[in-house]
């Protein structure tokens, strides 16, 4: 055949109407992402640690506006409650501590409960004599929400009769008759209002005989209320509930006192607590030294971490990339001069830095403003060290040289083609800063340096020096929030260990 | 070589002297405490802020805390007195500076020395045998405990460590002997500092662990290590002269590190120990706006960090004769 002479009609056009294109892709194509989201999504542990980081960050969003405390109710009363939750009750999480009391001390928590039917002292655990003076001690397990029993109040008289309509409304009794001025021999108390009882035949004590108590030493309370043979008499004024017995010899119980601004009444404070607030008290992680719902206090201190970390991250990273890719990818002055200022930068110990902002800013802008300022000043240096060496790796390679002879501005060729090569290392910077963030945060406010117990918010620092303060007695009010915070470093670590992993193509395939 | 130590060091004093200026600029730009004391004792006061030279321009001021610092011979302490301010709480009142460090810097040494004595080797025994059983479950353990422990911050086990030595059993007491008492390297001291040390090292144990199990796993990959091996060296042999010599490399600067790292302590654990050391002595300073305190210990603290920094990086080319340094 003769191949320079070939038949012109033996040539067909392949196609001459429309676009010629590639064929489509027949398999899914795999960008980096998506690569590194599917080795992400093995890494088991790291996808757990994800999954607690959530609910972390949900609890900490959620708590302070759903839960019916806030940081500032403050209840004078039920101080130092142990942690109590009805799914766990059976772990010990029942809001009850152990105690060692002496003789008058079991009789008077059990006097809070013989009163009105539930009982403080849970179970008694052990029951000693003590060897020098032969006075029993018992070890007792005592609910803390029990404990404060009753507690005078003063009433103006609209809520006086209020209080009186929601009794007979509701039948629960919140008003107790008032105690006869007597002294028992429990003197650790100095709140008379559960001081209700006589024991039987105390006068018999001198005698050096027991008899107040029986056999098995539990005592025998006699109540010791105020009587008074007219209700209306005088500056008394009683409402009268059904206590079998009252009124039969011509006495009657005195419910409240009146006084100047207008009466005083002896009230079962977990009952008036429910009246005032709707519910019964009820904490997850008990409270603390103020009164103040452990459970939501945490989830403000965690909001506050969680908002300054994200926002110093983010800060740091815009900084930290473009001071980056000026650094790299300029070289020469411009990135010796830059150089020389991170030195100065790094070389500030950042407890002074910290310090100083909040000495000159706190007032003007705020603590927590400042020390937002605080962190970022040297908290780019990372993400900038990070995004230079990248630069420095790739800039003078073929693909950006070709770039640049197409003529692609300095601005395109730092962001469209060097920058994105350093994504997954700014990805898990910027990540990992956020744990630094919020350890670096409870440090300060542990310390005291900075001072966020302004009203309305807390810090996790702050509820642990508070905690620290009540160790040795409360252990919970430290335990919750440091709980929290190991949770919460263990959980960045891990999520940040697979990140990198997954965002490290060198380590594709070696674990398949 | 030597040309290039000399340079970074001179680089460093530079560094030093532009944070120490501005710290200083910046601390004196904060505003003076307030007489707190009425009358005469407030006449006093003021004419010790103009003895003092508070009154000056700043900068002249900063001349005259340099010119003290470099003058040991006057008697009066050469970083200046902690100012009298009638701030009601005078702890360091006419104390000079210099003296009150000296008297709290060997707490915060002793404590961290103790502290770093058990944990290298505790770390480094820890880290070498995760990376000699790597990837079987003695190496599972070890490298899990380490993730939980670095995460964990410090004060967090020293929370545990005061709860359960100190409170629950009972082992040991809450507060740190006193230098009256107790020599700094006797047994009772060593008692009682024992919860702090061991909260100090946790860390320390955790962080050289990872490294150097980072390190020597990476060695043991290594060509020539097989190469020792296929000469006839025993796995011990091979391991001890070839794998743990490299390892070491980057290790040891570590070390080196950890050791400056020691004069500046750890503020946290020593506020939750009550130990008087240098730390302490820093948030006292904040606390009471005792400026003259908190710039010496910011000088102090800018000092140590930035000499910890270029002993680490220049302990590289003595370590390791390969490595050239300053070499572009």
């Amino acid at each position: 055949m003769d191949y320079n002479n070939l038949p012109k009609d033996k040539f067909v056009f392949a196609k001459r109407e429309g676009k010629i294109a590639d064929k489509k892709l027949e398999t899914k194509p795999i960008g980096s992402f998506r690569d590194a989201m599917r080795r992400f999504r093995k890494n088991k542990s790291s996808v757990a640690a994800a999954v607690i980081i959530l609910i972390l960050f949900l609890y900490a969003f959620i708590v302070p506006m759903a839960s019916h405390y806030t940081i500032e109710d403050r209840d004078g009363y039920y101080k130092m409650l142990r942690p109590r939750s009805k799914l766990f009750s059976w772990l010990g999480w029942d809001g009850c501590m152990k105690q060692q009391e002496s003789q008058a001390g079991y009789d008077y928590y059990g006097s809070i409960g013989f009163e009105y039917g539930q009982s403080a002292i849970r179970s008694v655990q052990g029951k000693e004599i003590d060897a020098n003076t032969g006075n029993p001690i018992y070890q007792v397990y005592v609910d803390s929400y029990e404990v404060v029993g009753f507690t005078y109040v003063d009433l103006v008289k609209e809520e006086y009769e209020a209080l009186k309509e929601y009794q007979s409304k509701t039948g629960i009794q919140v008003v107790y008759p008032m105690p006869a001025n007597y002294k028992t021999d429990f003197v650790a108390v100095t709140n008379g209002a559960n001081l209700w009882y006589m024991l039987a035949d105390e006068s018999d004590k001198t005698s050096g005989e027991a008899r107040d108590h029986d056999e098995e030493g539990r005592p025998i309370y006699v109540a010791n209320y105020l009587k008074k043979s007219n209700k209306t008499y005088g500056q008394y004024d009683s409402i009268r509930l059904n206590i079998p017995g009252d009124g039969d010899d011509g006495q009657y119980y005195v419910y409240a006192v009146k006084n100047q601004t207008g009466y005083h009444l002896r009230v079962l404070y977990k009952e008036y607590y429910r009246y005032v607030h709707g519910y019964y008290a009820d904490h997850l992680f008990g409270t603390n030294q103020h009164g103040q719902d452990i459970f939501v206090c945490l989830a403000y201190g965690a909001r506050l971490s969680f908002l300054l970390a994200i926002c110093v991250s983010v800060i740091n990273l815009f900084i930290g990339v473009i001071y980056g890719a000026i650094e790299g990818y300029y070289g020469g002055v411009a990135d010796m001069i830059m150089e020389r200022i991170t030195e100065i930068l790094d070389g500030m110990p950042f407890i002074v830095v910290a310090t100083l902002f909040q000495m000159h800013l706190s007032r003007k802008v705020g603590p927590v403003v400042s020390l937002i300022f605080a962190f970022v000043l040297a908290g780019w240096l990372g993400i900038a060290y990070r995004v230079r060496t990248q630069f420095y790796r790739f800039k003078n390679q073929e693909y950006v040289l070709a770039a640049r002879t197409l003529g692609a501005s300095d601005k395109r060729l730092i962001f469209r083609h060097i920058l994105p090569n350093s994504v997954g290392t700014i990805i898990t910077g910027t990540v990992l800063i956020i744990p630094s963030v919020i350890f670096s945060e409870s440090m300060l406010t542990y310390l005291g340096i900075v001072n966020m117990e302004t009203s309305g918010y807390t810090s996790v620092g702050t509820l642990l020096s508070h905690g620290q303060t009540y160790m040795s007695t409360n252990p919970h009010i430290l335990l919750f929030p440091a709980l929290f915070i190991s949770l919460l470093e263990i959980a960045f670590n891990l999520f940040g260990n697979g990140l990198r992993d997954a965002f490290n193509p060198s380590l594709r395939g070696a674990d398949e | 070589m030597l040309k290039y130590v000399l340079k970074r060091i001179a680089l460093m004093f530079v560094v030093f002297f532009i944070i120490a200026t501005m710290c200083f600029v910046l601390i004196k730009l904060l505003p003076v405490p307030t007489i707190k004391v009425q009358g005469r004792d407030a006449n006093l006061v003021l004419q010790k802020r103009e003895q003092m030279g508070y009154n000056k321009p700043i900068m002249t001021q900063y001349a005259i805390y340099w010119k003290n610092i470099f003058n040991f011979k006057k008697s009066d302490g050469s970083f200046g007195w902690s100012p009298d301010f009638g701030l009601g709480e005078q702890m360091y009142i006419s104390q000079p500076v210099f003296d009150v460090l000296k008297e709290k810097l060997p707490y915060t040494i002793v404590v961290n020395l103790y502290s770093i004595l058990i944990a290298i080797p505790l770390g480094l025994l820890l880290g070498i045998y995760a990376a000699l059983r790597k990837n079987k479950w003695q190496d599972h353990v070890v490298s899990t405990a380490v993730m939980l422990v670095v995460s964990v911050p410090s004060y967090v086990y020293a929370f545990l460590v005061q709860y359960f030595l100190c409170y629950k059993f009972g082992w040991f007491s809450l507060t740190v002997a006193s230098r009256e008492t107790a020599n700094f390297f006797s047994w009772t001291m060593f008692k009682s500092m024992f919860p702090a040390i061991l909260s100090l090292s946790f860390g320390t144990i955790a962080y050289l662990c990872r490294f150097s199990r980072a390190e020597l796993s990476e060695v043991l990959t290594g060509d020539y290590l097989l190469l020792a091996r296929t000469k006839g060296l025993t796995k011990t042999q091979a391991i001890t002269r070839h794998a743990m010599r490299n390892a070491m490399v980057p290790i040891l600067p570590m070390i080196l590190g950890e050791f400056i790292g020691i004069l500046s302590g750890s503020l946290i654990i020593e506020g939750i120990f009550s130990i008087p050391g240098i730390g302490k002595l820093l948030i006292t300073s904040i606390e009471l706006r005792d400026y003259n305190f908190f710039m010496s210990l910011t000088f102090f603290y800018t000092l140590i960090g930035l000499a910890g920094t270029l002993v680490t990086d220049l302990s590289y080319g003595f370590i390791d004769p390969r490595i050239k340094m300053g070499a572009k």
